[in-house]
C-alpha cells in the first residue's frame, strides 16, 4: 500500500508501506551503517525517532533471536529504499516486515533515501510523519510545526525497577537511560556482578548497593531533559569509578559543569573515526547521538578532552582530572559496528581494580 | 606522522604485460602511486616493460624505464639510479616477486635500498604457505587443514588422510597459475604435477576443500601508527571454489549480519596488523553459511585487482593513499580525496550496490575448458552500480558486450535439462545465465542452491527478475510497470524484446513519458558529507545530482572490459584524449564500465559516468549533458560500434564522420574508395552465402583469408587452403547471411607492415612504420613489431607513406587511423584500414615522442595539425631499435590451441629497446617471460610445407651448439641434409616419445608448425599444449624461431672448427 513521508520543510516522499499500518511522527534521522539494522531498530536511543537507513537493501539477513539491543524497540518508524522480502541467513527467523508488524512499527520502502539524507544533511534533522495517502501534507505540516518533540524519552525506555545480572566479579551499577544490551553483555563478559537501576535512581540509593564501579548507559534525547541524573552523577564522582557512554557521557559532562548542544544532524553510523589525543591513534566507532558536549564549555571544568571526532573535531571522550571517571560519546560495545574500542571496558575494569587497591592501601594507612 | 625526509628517490615497479590475473588494475594503481609520491616531493623512478600504460608516460614519473622486469635489468637500473627506496606493492605479484628476488640477490643491501610499504618478512609471511599458516596459528585465525607438498608422493599421503576433494595452490604464482580442485586421483596427478612445475619454488599447498562456503573479501589499510581500516568488503556470488577473479562479486556484502561482518573485519585487521603492512592488503575469507565458523583463505600484502575494484566501488583511492602511507604519512592526517573535507581514516559507507562480472575470453577460445576453479581465466571485468542489486546486476550484464543484454542464454533451446544441471553444478562462465534458464523452466531456487551452493538471497533475486519478465510482457507500454522494470535495471532492448517492438520505440516512448534516470554521486559517505566528486551512476529515482555546467562539453566513450583484441591500449588512448579535451578548454566527460582502468579514476576527467556502453545508457547521459559531440575513435570497437546509433539519435560524432567510418569498414565501399585512389589490395570479395563464398574463393585462388565483416581482433578469421576447409569454416565458424557477409581475400605470403597516422583531412602525420617479424597471416596483435623497419627498401617506405597520406585524405579521416599493409615482391597492398585508435598508439607515441591520441583529439576538436606544428609525412626515424613482443596467457587456458594465426590470442605486450635489433629482441623476449638459453636442445616437428625452411633453421641451431631432436619425418629430412639430429618417437610410440621429452624438460624449445585442420585431438595440438603446460617455449611460426635464433646467435660466439688443411692449402694456392 502506498504511503507518504511528509517532512516539515514541505517535502513529500511516497513509498510502499510495510510493517505496521499506524501513522507516526517524529524526528527524522539517518544512519549510514551498512549492516546492523536489527541492532539499530532495537537501540533505545532512537526512541521517538524515524530512522532512515542510507544503505538501500535492508532486511537481507532477516531478524534473528540474538542481535536485539533491547526487548522492545523504541524507534517510531523506519525508512528504507528496499525492504527485503526474502531474507537469507542461517540465524534468520523473521522477515523485517514481520518483525515491524509484530512490534507495531511502520516502515516505508521504495523511497529515494539518498535524497532524504541530503535534505537532512542540509536542513538538519527535522520532523516528519509516515502516514497514508489520504492525509493532506499541508495539514500534517501545520500540526507537526505546532507540536514539540517529546522530552521524556529516557523515562519511556529506562527500566522501571532495578534488577541484577549476577556475576562473581566487580559489582557495577549500570544506570539505564535506555541501555543497549551490548553494554550489559560486555560487563558480564568481564564477570561483573551487575545491577541495572532506573535512570532516576539517586546517588544514595546507588551507593547503598556498594558498587565497585558505576556505568552510565546510552540513551535517547537531550541530556538536559534528565536533571535528576545529572544530580546523581555529581554526587558520585570521586566516590566510585565511573564510565559513561553516549548520553551517559553527556550527562557526566553536564554534571562536571560543561555544557551540551544539539548538532545539526548528529553522528549516526558505524564508520566514525575517533582520535585518542593521548596516543594519536584512531579507532573506527559506532555512533548514535544528536547532542554533543560543547567544546568551549570544557575549559574551566575538571574535565580533560581525551578523544575527538576526526572529521568535525567534536568531543568524543572526556576524563576527570581528579577523579576516577571517564566517558565516551561513541559506543565501545559496538552492536552494531566496529569493535575497535572494546578495550575501554577493560580500561574501566582496570580503573575499578586500581581504586580497590588504593582503597585497601588507604585503609591500611 | 609527517612524511619521511630520509628518503628522496623511490623506485616503483610496475606489473609488466597484461596477462590473465594481472591486468590494467596495476596501471591504475601504479599511476596513482607515482602521482601521489611526486605530489609529496619525491623523485620517482619507474620501471615497467609494458608500453601500453599510462604509468610509463614520462609525465607520470621523473625517470621512466621500459625494461624487462627481471633481476638482471632491474638490478642494473638500481645500480645506475641508486634510489633510496623501492616500492614493490603496486606492481602486482610481479613487483612483489621481483622485490624478493632483488633482496635475495643482495642487490638491495648492496645499494642501500629500503623496501617501503610491505617489508620483506611480511611478503614472505603472506606468500610462503608454511610461514603463513604458522602466522595464522599464532594469531588464532583458522586456516583450512592443509599440507605443504613438494612431490606427488607427499600429495598422495595428504589425500589418504583428508580425502578428496582437495585444492592445490602453487606457491608464489599469480592468479592461481597451475592450481585447481582435485576430486580424484587423475586430477590429483595432473594438477599437482603442473602446480609444482609452475611454482618458482616447486612448492604447492594441498588444502581441504571448503567449496560451498561464502567467499568474502576485505580490503584493508594500515599506516605506520598502526591505524587500520576496512575500505570495503565484498561478497562473492559464487561460493568458495571459484577464483575470486572469476567470480561475480557484490559490494558490500549482502547476506552477512553485523556480527558476521564484524567477526571477519576483526580477523582482517588482526592480520594486517600482524603483518605490519604499511599500505593496502586484501584478505580473503570463507564463511560457513550455517555457523560463525570461518577460515582465512589468502592474504595479498599489496594492492590487487580487488583493491582496484574496491576503489572504484567506494570512490576511496586505495593505491594513492597506500603510496603516501609508504612514505610515512598516516591515515588520520590525510584528507579523503573524495569529500576533500573529511579524513582518509574512515570506512566508506555505500548507499548503492556494486556488481562486478568477469569478462572471459571464451568467445575467442571456443575449444577452451570453460569451467571455473582456482585458476583464474578472465581477462577483464566490468562493474556496475545501482540502487538495487537487480539494477547493478543487469547493468553489469549489458556492460559485458558478450552478445547478451539480459539474463538469457544465446542458445537455450539447445540445452537439455541434464546439461543445464551440469552447468549449474560445476561453475562455468555462463552459470548466471544457466541459472536464469533453469528458473524459467521451473526449477526451484532451493534445488538451484543444492546444485550450486549459491546463496538463496541471490537466487531469489534472480527468480523475482524472471517472474517480473512475464508481468512486463503482459503490460506493454504501461508506465508504472515500466518504471518498476527500470528500477530493476531492465534495458530498453529487453523491454523491446518482451513487448515485441523495436528498441527505438521503447526509447522514444520512455522519453515522451519522462521515464528517465537520474544520476547519483559516488561519495564514500552515503551523502553524510558534501562532496564534489564528479563520479556518477544512473538510477531511476527522484533526485538528480549531476549538475550540467555552462562549459561546452565533449563526451568520450571508453572501451569497456579488457578482452583479447581490445586491451589496455584503448584505455591509454582514452585517457590521453580526455586530457587533450581538458587542455582545449572543454569539459571532458567519460563513460566507461571497467573498474581496473585509469580512465575510470574520477580524477582523470571532469566527469565520470560509470555506466554500460550501450546506446541506451550513453544516450541517457547525452540527453542530460548535451555535449557538443561524442568522441568514439579511442574506445576501440566498443565505441565505434555505437557511432551509427548515436548519429541516428542526432548526436554529433566528432572526428571521422560515420559515413567515412562506414566506408573504411564496409568492404565494398572500401574497395571502391581504393580503386579510386589506385591503391592495390589483395584480390577479394564479399560473400553473402556459402555458395557465393566457394565461387569467390575459386576465382581468386587458394589460399584465401576468410573473416566476417566488422571484426574485432581477428575474431573468427582463418586462412584456408582448399575448398573443403572453406566449407567447413563457413559451416562452423560464422553465420553468413546478407546482413552479416563474410569477406574472402587472396592470402598473400609477404611481409606485414603496420602504420599509424593522424589526419585532419589535409595534413597527414605519420609517427612511424612498424614491420612485423611474422609474415602476413599472423594477427598483427600477435606479431613481434619492429620500429623502425629493418628490411624495407626506401622505395617501399616511400610508397607506404604516400599510400597512407592518400588513404587518410581519400577516406576523409579526421583523427587517428591505422593501416595494415602486406608487402609481396616489393609491391605494397592494403590489408585493412581502421579509422580509429589502434593497439600500437601507446607504443609509437612513446618511441617517437608524438602524443598521438592527444594530437588527434585536438584535430577532432578543430585544431589543424599545421596549427599544432606538424607537417604531412613520416616523422624522422628515432635512433635505436624498438620491438613490441606479444605476451600470451596460454598456461591459464587449458585446451586452447596456441598456434598463431589470423585470430588474435595474446593478452598483452612488452617493449624491448636497445641499439640493435638483436639486443632489442632479447630484451623483448625476456620481458615477455621467455627463457633464452645459449645452449640446449630444440625439438622440431614441422609440417611438410615448412621442412625446407626448417632445415636452414636447424643448421643454424646446430652451428651454435644446440642439440636437435625431431620426430621421424622431420629427422629424416634433416639427416639427409647432413644435420645431426636425435630421433624421438611420435605420440604413442614405444619407448621415449616426444611428450616424455617435453615433460622431463629435456628440450628447452619446441618448434611446431600447424599441419592442417584444427582438431584438438591432433598430435600437434597435444605437443603444443604439453609444451605450454610444462613451461617450454613453443614456437608455431618459423619467423619467431628465426628471430630467437638471431638473438641466440648474437649472444654466443661461433664454434667453428678450423678448416681442414687441404682446403686451407687450396686457399693459399689460389
Amino acid at each position: 500500500m502506498k504511503k507518504q513521508l511528509i517532512l516539515e520543510d514541505g517535502t513529500v516522499l511516497i513509498g510502499e508501506g510495510f510493517g505496521s499500518e499506524t501513522a507516526v511522527w517524529g524526528e527524522v534521522v539517518f544512519n549510514t551503517g551498512m549492516t546492523g539494522y536489527q541492532e539499530i531498530l532495537s537501540d533505545p536511543s532512537y526512541c521517538g525517532q524515524i530512522v532512515t537507513l542510507t544503505y538501500p537493501l535492508i532486511g537481507n539477513y532477516g531478524i534473528n533471536r540474538d542481535d536485539f539491543e533491547s526487548i522492545s524497540p523504541a524507534v517510531n518508524g523506519l525508512i528504507v529504499k528496499e525492504n527485503a522480502e526474502f531474507p537469507s541467513n542461517w540465524r534468520s527467523e523473521l522477515t523485517l516486515d514481520d518483525y515491524l508488524k509484530m512490534k507495531n512499527i511502520p516502515g516505508l520502502a521504495g523511497v529515494d533515501t539518498r535524497k532524504l539524507t541530503k535534505i537532512i544533511r542540509q536542513h538538519g534533522t527535522l520532523k516528519g510523519m509516515i502516514c497514508g495517502m489520504e492525509e493532506n501534507p499541508q495539514e500534517i505540516i501545520a500540526s507537526m510545526k505546532g507540536k514539540e518533540l517529546p522530552t521524556d524519552q529516557v523515562k519511556q525506555v529506562s527500566t522501571r525497577t532495578p534488577y541484577p545480572s549476577p556475576g562473581r566479579g566487580n559489582r557495577v551499577v549500570l544506570v539505564d537511560f535506555g541501555m543497549k544490551h551490548g553494554i550489559l553483555r560486555e560487563l558480564n563478559d568481564r564477570n561483573c556482578d551487575v545491577i541495572v537501576v532506573p535512570y532516576n535512581t539517586t546517588a544514595e540509593e546507588i551507593l547503598s548497593l556498594s558498587p565497585d564501579g558505576i556505568m552510565l548507559s546510552n540513551g535517547p534525547g537531550d541530556p538536559k531533559d534528565v536533571p535528576e541524573a545529572i544530580e546523581m552523577i555529581r554526587n558520585i564522582i570521586g566516590k566510585v569509578p565511573m564510565f559513561g557512554i553516549c548520553l551517559g557521557h553527556q550527562l557526566f559532562a553536564l554534571a562536571c559543569g560543561a555544557d551540551t548542544e544539539k548538532m545539526k544532524f548528529g553522528h549516526r553510523g558505524s564508520n566514525h573515526p575517533v582520535k585518542d589525543l593521548r596516543t594519536g591513534k584512531v579507532a573506527l566507532t559506532s555512533q548514535n547521538h544528536g547532542y554533543t558536549v560543547q567544546e568551549n564549555s570544557v575549559a574551566g571544568t575538571e574535565l580533560e578532552v581525551t578523544h575527538i571526532a576526526l572529521n568535525d573535531g567534536t568531543i568524543e571522550g572526556l576524563s576527570h582530572k581528579n577523579a576516577a571517571a571517564f566517558t565516551v560519546q561513541y559506543h565501545p560495545e559496538a552492536s552494531p559496528g566496529p569493535e575497535d574500542a572494546n578495550g575501554l571496558f577493560d580500561q574501566f575494569m582496570e580503573m575499578v581494580e586500581a581504586e580497590k587497591k588504593e582503597a585497601v592501601i588507604n585503609a591500611k594507612a | 606522522m609527517p612524511k619521511r625526509k630520509d628518503v628522496n628517490s623511490i623506485l616503483v615497479i610496475g606489473s609488466g604485460p597484461i596477462i590473465i590475473g594481472q591486468a590494467a588494475e596495476f596501471d591504475y594503481a601504479g599511476t596513482q602511486a607515482c602521482i601521489a609520491l611526486r605530489e609529496e616531493g619525491y623523485k620517482v623512478i619507474l620501471v615497467n616493460s609494458n608500453p601500453a600504460t599510462i604509468m610509463t608516460d614520462t609525465e607520470i614519473a621523473d625517470v621512466v624505464y621500459i625494461e624487462p622486469l627481471t633481476l638482471e635489468f632491474v638490478a642494473r637500473i638500481i645500480r645506475k639510479e641508486r634510489p633510496d627506496a623501492i616500492l614493490p606493492t603496486l606492481g602486482g605479484q610481479t613487483g612483489l616477486n621481483l622485490a624478493v628476488e632483488l633482496a635475495k640477490a643482495g642487490v638491495l643491501e648492496e645499494c642501500g635500498v629500503e623496501i617501503l610499504g610491505t617489508k620483506l618478512e611480511a611478503i614472505n609471511q603472506a606468500e610462503d604457505r608454511e610461514l603463513f599458516r604458522n602466522l595464522m596459528n599464532e594469531l588464532g585465525q583458522p586456516v583450512p587443514e592443509s599440507e605443504i607438498i613438494h612431490s606427488l608422493e607427499e600429495a598422495y599421503a595428504f589425500v589418504e588422510e583428508i580425502g578428496y576433494p582437495v585444492i592445490v595452490r602453487p606457491a608464489f604464482t599469480m592468479g592461481g597459475t597451475g592450481g585447481g580442485i582435485c576430486s580424484n586421483e587423475k586430477e590429483l596427478i595432473e594438477i599437482v604435477t603442473s602446480g609444482i612445475k609452475n611454482s618458482p619454488v616447486g612448492q604447492c599447498l594441498l588444502e581441504k576443500s571448503i567449496a560451498g562456503f561464502k567467499e568474502i573479501e576485505y580490503e584493508v589499510m594500515r599506516d605506520s601508527n598502526d591505524n587500520a581500516i576496512v575500505v570495503c568488503n565484498m561478497e562473492n556470488f559464487d561460493p568458495v571454489g571459484v577464483h575470486t577473479g572469476d567470480s561475480i562479486v557484490v559490494a558490500p556484502s549482502q547476506t552477512l549480519s553485523d556480527r558476521e561482518y564484524q567477526l571477519l573485519r576483526n580477523a582482517s585487521l588482526k592480520i594486517i596488523r600482524a603483518l605490519k603492512i604499511e599500505g593496502g592488503c586484501n584478505v580473503q575469507l570463507a564463511l560457513d553459511p550455517d555457523s560463525f565458523n570461518y577460515y582465512v583463505i589468502e592474504v595479498n600484502p599489496r594492492v590487487s585487482r580487488s583493491s582496484a575494484l574496491a576503489s572504484k566501488a567506494t570512490g576511496y583511492p586505495i593505491a594513492k593513499l597506500a603510496a603516501k602511507i609508504a612514505v610515512g604519512l598516516t591515515l588520520d592526517e590525510m584528507l579523503n580525496p573524495v569529500t576533500g573535507k573529511t579524513y582518509a581514516c574512515f570506512e566508506p559507507a555505500l548507499d548503492y550496490v556494486v556488481t562486478k562480472i568477469p569478462r572471459w575470453p571464451f568467445d575467442k577460445f571456443e575449444s577452451a575448458n570453460r569451467t571455473l576453479g582456482t585458476q583464474m581465466k578472465a581477462t577483464g571485468e566490468v562493474m556496475a552500480i545501482g540502487r538495487t542489486f537487480e539494477e547493478s546486476l543487469l547493468k553489469a550484464i549489458r556492460s559485458l558486450e558478450a552478445d547478451v543484454i539480459h539474463l538469457s542464454l544465446k542458445n537455450e533451446q539447445e540445452i537439455d535439462d541434464r546439461l543445464l544441471e551440469k552447468r549449474i553444478r560445476k561453475a562455468g562462465d555462463e552459470r548466471l545465465f544457466y541459472l536464469a534458464e533453469a528458473i524459467r523452466r521451473g526449477v526451484t531456487i532451493q534445488t538451484l542452491h543444492d546444485w550450486s551452493k549459491i546463496d538463496l538471497f541471490f537466487l531469489y533475486k534472480l527468480e523475482r527478475l524472471i517472474a517480473f519478465e512475464q508481468e512486463l510482457a503482459d503490460k506493454p507500454f504501461e508506465l508504472e510497470t515500466a518504471r518498476a522494470a527500470k528500477q530493476k535495471g531492465f534495458s530498453d532492448k529487453t523491454l523491446a524484446n518482451l513487448w515485441r517492438v523495436e528498441e527505438k520505440q521503447v526509447y522514444k516512448w520512455r522519453l515522451e513519458q519522462g521515464l528517465i534516470p537520474v544520476f547519483k554521486t559516488v561519495d564514500t559517505c552515503a551523502a553524510e558529507f558534501e562532496s564534489e566528486t564528479p563520479y556518477f551512476y544512473s538510477t531511476y529515482e527522484e533526485e538528480n545530482e549531476s549538475v550540467v555546467s555552462d562549459k561546452p562539453s565533449v563526451i568520450v566513450l571508453g572501451s569497456g572490459p579488457i578482452r583479447i583484441g581490445q586491451g589496455i591500449e584503448f584505455d591509454y588512448a582514452t585517457v590521453h584524449s580526455v586530457k587533450a579535451i581538458k587542455e582545449a578548454g572543454y569539459e571532458a566527460i567519460i563513460v566507461n564500465n571497467n573498474p581496473e582502468t585509469v580512465s575510470t579514476d574520477f580524477s582523470i576527467s571532469d566527469k565520470l559516468y560509470f555506466e554500460p556502453l550501450t546506446i541506451e545508457d550513453v544516450m541517457n547521459i547525452i540527453n542530460l549533458e548535451k555535449p557538443i559531440g561524442a568522441v568514439v575513435q579511442f574506445g576501440g570497437q566498443t565505441a565505434i560500434n555505437l557511432a551509427s546509433k548515436l548519429v541516428e539519435r542526432g548526436v554529433k560524432i566528432l572526428g571521422t564522420s560515420l559515413e567515412d567510418l562506414d566506408r573504411a569498414e564496409d568492404r565494398d565501399k572500401f574497395e571502391q574508395a581504393l580503386s579510386g585512389l589506385k591503391i592495390p589490395l589483395p584480390k577479394g570479395n564479399t560473400a553473402k552465402s556459402v555458395t557465393e563464398a566457394a565461387l569467390i574463393a575459386a576465382e581468386i585462388g587458394y589460399p584465401v583469408l576468410v573473416r566476417p565483416s566488422y571484426v574485432l581482433g581477428g575474431r573468427a578469421m582463418e586462412i584456408v587452403y582448399k575448398e573443403e576447409e572453406l566449407l567447413h569454416y563457413m559451416k562452423n565458424a560464422v553465420k553468413v547471411n546478407p546482413e552479416y557477409p563474410v569477406l574472402i581475400d587472396r592470402y598473400l605470403t609477404g611481409k606485414e607492415v603496420e602504420v599509424d597516422a593522424i589526419s585532419d583531412g589535409e595534413t597527414v602525420l605519420i609517427p612511424g612504420i612498424m614491420e612485423h617479424i611474422e609474415r602476413a597471416g599472423v594477427h598483427s596483435g600477435d606479431s613481434i613489431g619492429v620500429y623502425p623497419p629493418q628490411s624495407l627498401s626506401e622505395e617501399v617506405k616511400k610508397k607506404l607513406v604516400s599510400y597512407t597520406v592518400e588513404l587518410a585524405r581519400g577516406l576523409n579521416i579526421v583523427g587517428l587511423l591505422n593501416i595494415q599493409y602486406v608487402i609481396a615482391n616489393e609491391e605494397v597492398y592494403v590489408l585493412e584500414v581502421n579509422p580509429r585508435s589502434s593497439r600500437t598508439v601507446p607504443f609509437l607515441s612513446k618511441i617517437t615522442n608524438v602524443p598521438m591520441a592527444k594530437i588527434a583529439t585536438k584535430v577532432i576538436l578543430g585544431q589543424s595539425l599545421k596549427a599544432q606544428g606538424y607537417e604531412s609525412g613520416l616523422v624522422p626515424e628515432q635512433d635505436g631499435v624498438f620491438v613490441k613482443v606479444p605476451v600470451f596467457s596460454f598456461e591459464k587456458l587449458r585446451r586452447v590451441d596456441i598456434t598463431l594465426g589470423p585470430e588474435m590470442k595474446s593478452t598483452g605486450e612488452v617493449m624491448g629497446k636497445d641499439t640493435t635489433l638483436e639486443k632489442a629482441l632479447y630484451k623483448g623476449m625476456i620481458a615477455a617471460g621467455m627463457k633464452i638459453r645459449e645452449f640446449g636442445t630444440v625439438l622440431l616437428t614441422v609440417a611438410d610445407k615448412d621442412k625446407e625452411e626448417a632445415k636452414a633453421l636447424a643448421r643454424r641451431f646446430s652451428n651454435i651448439g644446440y642439440q636437435l631432436m625431431a620426430t621421424e619425418g622431420t629427422a629424416r629430412y634433416l639427416e639427409s641434409a647432413g644435420i645431426k639430429v636425435k630421433t624421438v618417437g611420435k605420440i604413442g610410440a614405444e619407448g621415449q616419445n616426444l611428450i616424455d621429452v617435453i615433460r622431463k624438460g629435456e628440450a628447452q624449445m619446441v618448434i611446431n608448425t600447424l599441419t592442417k585442420g584444427k582438431q584438438p585431438e591432433r598430435d600437434g595440438f597435444r605437443i603444443r599444449r604439453e609444451s605450454v603446460e610444462n613451461g617450454v617455449p613453443c614456437l608455431t611460426s618459423l619467423d619467431t624461431a628465426k628471430a630467437i635464433l638471431r638473438v641466440i646467435e648474437s649472444m654466443t660466439f661461433s664454434a667453428d672448427a678450423l678448416k681442414p688443411m687441404e682446403q686451407a692449402k687450396e686457399g693459399v694456392l689460389l
